[in-house]
């Protein structure tokens, strides 16, 4: 079989690669914002263990 | 790397659509819409980003314990004329390639559901995927003529499972739920058996049909939706039940009561005239069936915001 790039098999895999990319860059992107969510939803500040944030921090911005 | 002058498969490369054949698909839409209807009918908020999350997590843990039970069924998925052309038979993927893609899904979606939603959820998700691939797949299928009672329950836990999403803990409305898949499979697959005549006698799965004749199973297919009905209903009177639901069981049951006694009161000869008429409309009847039961849950969760759902 000949291995010239532009052998039938590479056209045909190449759907299939591309397939894979969509699906991992879609996982990666789930991912950063479920990480988002996450974190904006939690209220991480007042977690066990953690010292109460200072009045009038909150909302300065 | 591979070199592709190897390949066993160089006149067929596997597609993407060939390994997402593998994850039954059509299976999917069942566990993602009854556990989409579990999670919503929870008394606690779901983030909308989390719940989807969730949601493709357990629906890719689905497809994973499917292609697991695809590697394991390959010899009699060939033989029989209903399963002959899914992606191992058809010669379009390698079992190894499934059994691989059916643990590193299972492995994958059982951690990513502890990160997204709760390690209870991942629990059952596990549970379920080991249910259904161990204990249905490997063991009752090709053993007891009550597997598909049995496996039913596999198809059963999705709504469970969307409720510990939303909840993180059990209560009896999920198992409700879970009752009312529980108790539909049995039937529905019956019919299926019916009519499907010669595929799982070829196969030598001990279906009830034959292990204990045609006439046993349609009287089996009466007893479960008598069972069944009386469940459904009953359903309506509980915590997410309502008008709406109330009145969609009883017209549904009384349909599919209807049809259970006519498949009852039939015998081989009669549906061989016909064409297994009343049993394909049952089959079709009780895809609906299980639709609008949990479509009508859904919308008695959904009006409670507005005071309109529920009792």
């Amino acid at each position: 079989m000949d291995l010239r790039a532009e052998h039938e098999i590479h056209t045909r895999r190449k759907g299939r690669n591309v397939g894979v990319g969509i699906m991992l860059a879609g996982f990666v992107v789930l991912i950063m914002v479920l990480t988002f969510v996450k974190i904006t939803q939690t209220d991480f500040a007042r977690a066990p263990g953690t010292a109460m944030p200072a009045a009038g921090i909150e909302g300065t911005n | 790397m591979t070199d592709i002058t190897n390949s066993p498969s160089a006149e067929y490369e596997a597609q993407l659509g060939d390994y997402f054949a593998l994850l039954k698909p059509r299976v999917m839409q069942l566990v993602v819409f009854t556990a989409v209807v579990g999670m919503l009918a929870a008394p606690v908020s779901v983030h909308p980003v989390i719940g989807f999350a969730s949601i493709l997590f357990v629906a890719i843990g689905a497809g994973a314990s499917g292609a697991l039970n695809m590697w394991w069924d390959a010899d009699i998925d060939a033989v029989m004329k209903r399963t002959a052309k899914r992606p191992i038979p058809a010669g379009k993927v390698q079992p190894g390639e499934a059994l691989a893609l059916g643990v590193a899904l299972s492995g994958l979606s059982v951690m990513m559901l502890a990160l997204s939603a709760n390690l209870l959820a991942a629990g059952m998700l596990l549970f379920t995927i080991i249910f259904y691939a161990v204990v249905y797949s490997m063991w009752l299928k090709r053993a007891t003529p009550q597997n598909i009672v049995i496996g039913g329950a596999a198809g059963a836990f999705p709504p469970v499972i969307g409720w510990i999403i939303a909840t993180g803990s059990f209560a009896i409305e999920p198992w409700l739920m879970f009752a009312l898949i529980f108790m539909w499979t049995p039937p529905h697959f019956w019919a299926l058996a019916l009519f499907m005549r010669s595929d799982y006698d070829d196969a030598n799965v001990p279906m009830l049909t034959v292990t204990h004749g045609r006439p046993s199973t349609r009287k089996h297919i009466w007893v479960y939706t008598v069972l069944l009905a009386i469940l459904a209903v009953g359903t309506a009177f509980t915590a997410i039940g309502g008008y709406i639901y109330l009145v969609t069981a009883l017209i549904l049951n009384a349909l599919f009561l209807l049809g259970a006694y006519r498949i009852w009161n039939r015998d081989e000869v009669m549906a061989e005239e016909d064409n297994y008429l009343v049993e394909r409309k049952f089959f079709r009847l009780s895809l609906y069936y299980l639709f609008l039961h949990f479509g009508a849950i859904l919308a008695e969760a959904s009006l409670k915001p507005w005071g309109l759902g529920g009792w």
